[in-house]
């Protein structure tokens, strides 16, 4: 029941802001949200007493004649991501206090079907269901981009939408392929389990097959190089609590996918064409952050950095082994937290002093401390400095690439120098050196962005120094996964 | 006490808490008090930790903090080694380090960041002190990366200036380089050992093959070139002097860039397997002891002498531990500590006399006017040029006399580099505090002595420099060497020197005499003929000018990697980015929408992406139902 409520309660949350207007329809959503974080601890505390408590699963027949099911569960690895969300949407609510958006309720309301949406991507057990989410996800995020993003918004969203839904029907053929081969008792079947064994029985040009067409979908959702290039426009365009959504929680859903829907099912795909996809994500870490140290634009230039990042992420997982994926799930929640912060602070810049030009910005140190100091635990933990929640990990994903290949793990640890390079460049020219002119005093932060930045700050840290309770959920977490690939 | 020792780091954070959070709310007086007080608290725990291992049979005490990071096989618990080496390092870091918080009370009196000053301080020590307890390499590397972030905090201290500023992102950067053949080093060693606690591991290193061996110990050793600025990771440390005076004295001389060595002599159970990494080792080390000791020479800001002297004396404790001999290198450590911090924090107060200046063409006279910094500052340079009794001529010794049966041409080099510290080091004396002032009025009329919270800790360290070669006298004068006793039982194969005493003697003489013949004619041109050095670059002979502009390294970095970097960023993004994929994509968009507008037309004018979906679904459809046959 829980698994139902987690993905229902945004849902119902977001039929009754859509009636509300004004500042209420914010602090509804805020208020609901909180309550579907609550909800999100009471499935974490009763995952940790009993992972396999009813309660955490939940399946009712949907299309029977297709074996379709409404299939969805607990885990360890949908449990952080489905903190990760929880965790992030009221906080992404409260970082657009400050923000005016017109037809607010709208805008509320679309993020929490986003969030229902993303939930049900998590705990979807059933191939169909998981597409089914997986798209519905889409539609509030496009209108959100389109309706409230900067100029240009029109053609740039509407690049984002097809290249991605382009994606996902590749998917979708893929599943289908899976579904085709499934076998219980002469029937077909959608669940999880039965998809990863109709993989296995597949020859090895088949998965060869199913490997590309399921990868791409989740390579243009992180995004992977070369296929990024949607990825720096949105991010710049869309208003930032959109570019939030989708860099902090969206894009994991891409890596989610791929270490639940993609490696158990096709082990000899993997084996011939893995190189491959790790080859890319490594280049794609090295090319991004070069790209990123000669932006102008903050936000661009953390939109070049998330591409690095997750290219980091991505050959961790493919790696396919135990630190390499538990480093993932650990940066996939340390990835989101942080780049909401950065994110967040691009956003309190551009309210501040109305641009994002790095060479126009300046001296902003001596004018609010606080903020300086906040500012650079999040630059702290983005460059994964030990006893910052980046570094756990970093250094797990760092050691799982080695264990594929040591000059792999060269490339893919040059972000520890370039990561260095481009964000402590950017502080500089944001916060240190004389005050500007050409833009206005830059008083004390409003309550409710310290009150934001004070949190994000505050988990940087926790789980930088104390890892140990997600860390051990992720521990245990991979080790299922790697069962799943025997 | 051994069972506290979460104390020590545990004071220091205790004090950046405070200050950190109410800094600005308290008085200059409190917070300076508060931040020296948890030092000071530290160093008497780590006294108290340190007599009661020296009295303990067991050399290995183990203390388990907390369970930090876990994945399979790989555990990595937050966990504390008590030991000789640890303890030494304790001594020196709570020790020198509140000696100089003591100093900085008074050195920063007046700056607005004072408190700010103090938490970054309180950190570096706190993050250094973890460094050296650490039990497995990973600890390490959490205090190894914080004294990185502590060094890139306080050079750029004063944050306004950009010059500062690019200072402290090049160290953070070159160190970064360092740190990533560090952290490469340490997987290495768990995907070769199962584990990365140094007390798990050393026994067993051997089980590895001998090629691993020498990788593990040379990427450990590229993490140590960027802390410790070995070539060619080192041009950050000069330009680290932007940093306030004591930050100099305690981070970038007597503990943080000392934490390569530290590091090395933790590992040498792999240096001594490996003897290509140890010849590395020793290489670089006598290369960035002569190329430094050569920079130094020309410099003229009383800083950068000392930055340069002291990547070279870093370079001679390499060369040390390139030849095997650990517990020397860490005497020298010891020593270098006491007279280096003496000479930094000398030079702050001859700062703080001038008002700011730093050139040393503008000083001389100084003598009479800062007597205790002078007579200070004369015993640092004694000590650090060699010359008997004092400490560095006894710690030095024992590097080049293993150094000779190794090799004599390293001893030869490494000799030479010796005697270079005694010209730039004499020079900076004669310059500074003899002949006639060389500065303007207003400055001669400000000329006065620091206060006592400054000379205090200049005493102090100069009694340190004069009885620090106490601790290793030498073994062939058949007296104690405590330190290389007290290191034993860390050391895999510690070493014992098999020279004739003759020989030995011998070898002492030339060093000693060398030292005194190159003081005497440093006496002769900066004292006797009063040479000045030119006031200008177009007075030097060229080769002068070379040094002066210290080869024209950084312009080469410059070269060859930063503006590269930039042309490479430049490329990716303008035209990789945006002509190459993206237009390979549009491309693909336009040939799916061109699709579109045809159908579009047949089906009179349905808009947008919902037609494009359709069309997708149609091919969808037909994909499946193919699939399905």
């Amino acid at each position: 029941m829980l698994t139902a409520l987690l993905i229902g309660f945004p849902l119902l949350a977001a039929l009754l802001v859509f009636f509300v207007r004004g500042n209420a329809a914010r602090n509804l959503a805020l208020g609901f949200s909180i309550i579907e974080f609550v909800i999100s601890i009471v499935a974490l505390l009763q995952f940790k007493s009993n992972p396999d408590a009813a309660s955490l699963k939940v399946d009712w027949t949907w299309v029977q004649s297709m074996g379709i099911h409404f299939s969805a569960g607990i885990d360890g690895l949908s449990i952080l991501m489905v903190l990760l969300t929880t965790f992030l949407v009221p906080l992404i609510i409260l970082s657009s206090f400050k923000n005016t958006y017109s037809n607010a309720h709208n805008f509320y309301g679309l993020m929490l079907i986003m969030q229902m949406a993303l939930v049900g991507v998590f705990l979807a057990n059933d191939g169909f269901l998981f597409y089914v989410f997986w798209e519905l996800a889409l539609i509030p995020i496009y209108f959100i981009s389109l309706l409230w993003g900067g100029e240009n918004r029109g053609a740039i969203t509407f690049k984002f939408f097809v290249y991605t839904l382009f994606g996902s029907l590749f998917m979708l053929i893929g599943l289908i392929y899976l579904y085709n081969h499934t076998n219980v008792e002469g029937l077909k079947s959608w669940a999880v389990q039965d998809l990863y064994a109709a993989g296995k029985s597949l020859t090895a040009s088949q998965q060869s097959a199913v490997f590309w067409l399921i990868f791409i979908a989740f390579a243009i959702k992180m995004p992977i190089f070369p296929f990024h290039t949607w990825q720096p426009d949105t991010y710049v365009n869309a208003p930032t609590q959109g570019t939030m959504l989708l860099s902090a929680i969206m894009l994991k859903m891409g890596t989610f996918g791929m270490i639940k829907w993609l490696l158990p099912m096709v082990p000899l795909g993997l084996e011939k064409w893995g190189a491959t996809a790790i080859g890319l994500s490594v280049t794609g870490i090295v090319y991004a952050s070069c790209i990123a140290i000669a932006q102008k634009d903050f936000k661009r230039l953390i939109a070049y950095s998330s591409i690095a990042h997750v290219g980091l992420i991505s050959a961790g997982i493919l790696s396919l082994n135990q630190q390499g994926i538990q480093g993932a799930m650990m940066q996939m929640l340390a990835h989101g937290v942080n780049v909401f912060g950065l994110f967040f602070i691009a956003d309190i810049l551009w309210r501040r002093t109305g641009t994002r030009d790095m060479d126009k910005l300046g001296g902003i140190r001596s004018m609010n401390g606080n903020f300086a100091v906040l500012f650079l635990l999040v630059v702290l933990g983005s460059v994964a400095l030990p006893l910052t929640n980046g570094f756990v990990g970093e250094f797990l994903l760092i050691n799982g690439v080695y264990q594929y290949g040591a000059m792999t793990a060269v490339f893919a640890g040059l972000t520890v120098i370039l990561g260095a390079v481009y964000m402590l460049r950017s502080y500089q020219h944001i916060m240190l050196g004389e005050r500007k002119d050409s833009h206005h005093a830059f008083g004390p932060l409003a309550s409710s962005d310290k009150l934001v930045l004070i949190i994000v700050c505050a988990v940087i840290i926790a789980f930088g120094v104390y890892p140990k309770p997600l860390n051990d959920i992720a521990e245990e977490a991979t080790k299922i996964v790697l069962s799943n690939l025997k | 006490m051994i069972k506290l020792v979460a104390l020590i780091p545990l004071f220091p954070l205790i004090g950046f808490l405070i200050n950190g959070f109410f800094g600005k709310k308290i008085s200059k007086g409190l917070s300076g008090s508060i931040a020296s007080v948890s030092i000071l608290a530290s160093f008497v725990v780590s006294v108290l930790v340190f007599v009661e291992l020296q009295g303990s049979a067991q050399k290995q005490h183990i203390v388990n903090v907390f369970s930090w990071i876990n994945s399979g096989t790989l555990i990595i618990p937050f966990e504390f080694l008590v030991d000789p080496l640890s303890t030494v390092f304790l001594l020196i870091i709570t020790g020198i380090g509140f000696l100089i918080h003591v100093y900085s009370i008074g050195y920063m009196h007046d700056d607005e960041g004072f408190s700010r000053f103090f938490t970054y301080l309180n950190l570096f020590v706190f993050f250094m002190l973890l460094l050296v307890l650490g039990n497995n390499y990973l600890i390490t590397f959490v205090g190894w990366e914080g004294v990185g972030l502590c060094s890139y905090l306080l050079i750029g201290f004063w944050f306004k200036n950009n010059a500062f500023n690019n200072a402290a992102k090049k160290a953070f950067i070159m160190n970064r380089i360092g740190d990533l053949g560090f952290l490469l080093g340490i997987i290495l060693i768990f995907i070769t050992y199962g584990s990365i606690s140094y007390t798990e591991i050393f026994s067993k290193a051997g089980t590895a093959s001998g090629s691993t061996v020498t990788a593990i110990a040379i990427l450990l050793f590229i993490g140590a070139m960027g802390k410790s600025a070995q070539l060619p990771l080192y041009t950050w440390l000069p330009d680290a002097m932007a940093g306030p005076t004591p930050v100099s004295a305690l981070i970038h001389a007597a503990t943080m860039v000392t934490a390569g060595i530290f590091m090395v002599v933790r590992s040498n159970v792999f240096y001594s397997i490996s003897s290509v990494a140890s010849e590395t080792v020793a290489i670089v080390g006598v290369l960035t002891a002569l190329f430094a000791a050569t920079i130094g020479l020309f410099q003229n800001d009383i800083k950068k002498i000392l930055a340069y002297s002291t990547v070279s004396q870093l370079g001679l404790m390499f060369l040390g531990l390139g030849v095997g001999a650990y517990s020397s290198a860490v005497f020298h450590v010891t020593t270098h500590a006491f007279f280096k911090a003496l000479l930094f924090l000398g030079a702050g107060s001859v700062i703080h006399a001038m008002g700011g200046e730093q050139d040393i063409r503008k000083m001389g006279g100084l003598k009479g006017k800062i007597k205790i910094t002078f007579i200070t500052m004369l015993i640092g340079t004694i000590a650090i040029s060699g010359i008997p009794p004092f400490s560095g001529f006894f710690s030095k010794d024992e590097i080049l006399a293993h150094t000779y049966e190794h090799s004599k041409i390293l001893w030869l080099f490494g000799s030479i580099a010796s005697m270079l510290t005694a010209f730039y080091m004499f020079r900076l004396i004669f310059l500074t505090f003899f002949g006639k002032f060389r500065g303007t009025h207003e400055q001669e009329h400000h000329l006065h002595e620091s206060p006592n919270s400054m000379t205090f800790p200049l005493i102090i360290l100069a009694a340190l420099s004069v009885l620090g070669g106490l601790l290793g006298l030498p073994e062939f004068w058949e007296l104690p060497n405590w330190m290389h006793h007290n290191l034993e039982p860390i050391i895999l194969r510690p070493t014992y020197s098999t020279m004739h005493h003759e020989t030995e003697w011998m070898l002492m003489g030339i060093a000693v005499a060398a030292a005194i013949v190159v003081t005497y004619f440093t006496y002769l041109v900066y004292r006797k003929y009063n040479v000045l050095p030119a006031d200008r670059e177009e007075q030097m002979k060229p080769w002068q000018r070379l040094i002066y502009n210290k080869y024209f390294v950084d312009e080469f970095y410059d070269a060859v990697v930063r503006k590269p970097l930039d042309a490479l960023s430049r490329l990716c993004y303008k035209f990789i980015d945006k002509e190459v994929i993206d237009g390979l994509v549009n491309g693909v968009g336009l040939a799916v929408r061109g699709v579109g507008s045809s159908v579009r037309y047949i089906q009179n004018g349905n808009i947008g992406f919902y037609l494009m979906s359709m069309v997708l679904g149609v091919v969808l459809i037909i994909l499946f139902t193919f699939l399905i046959k």
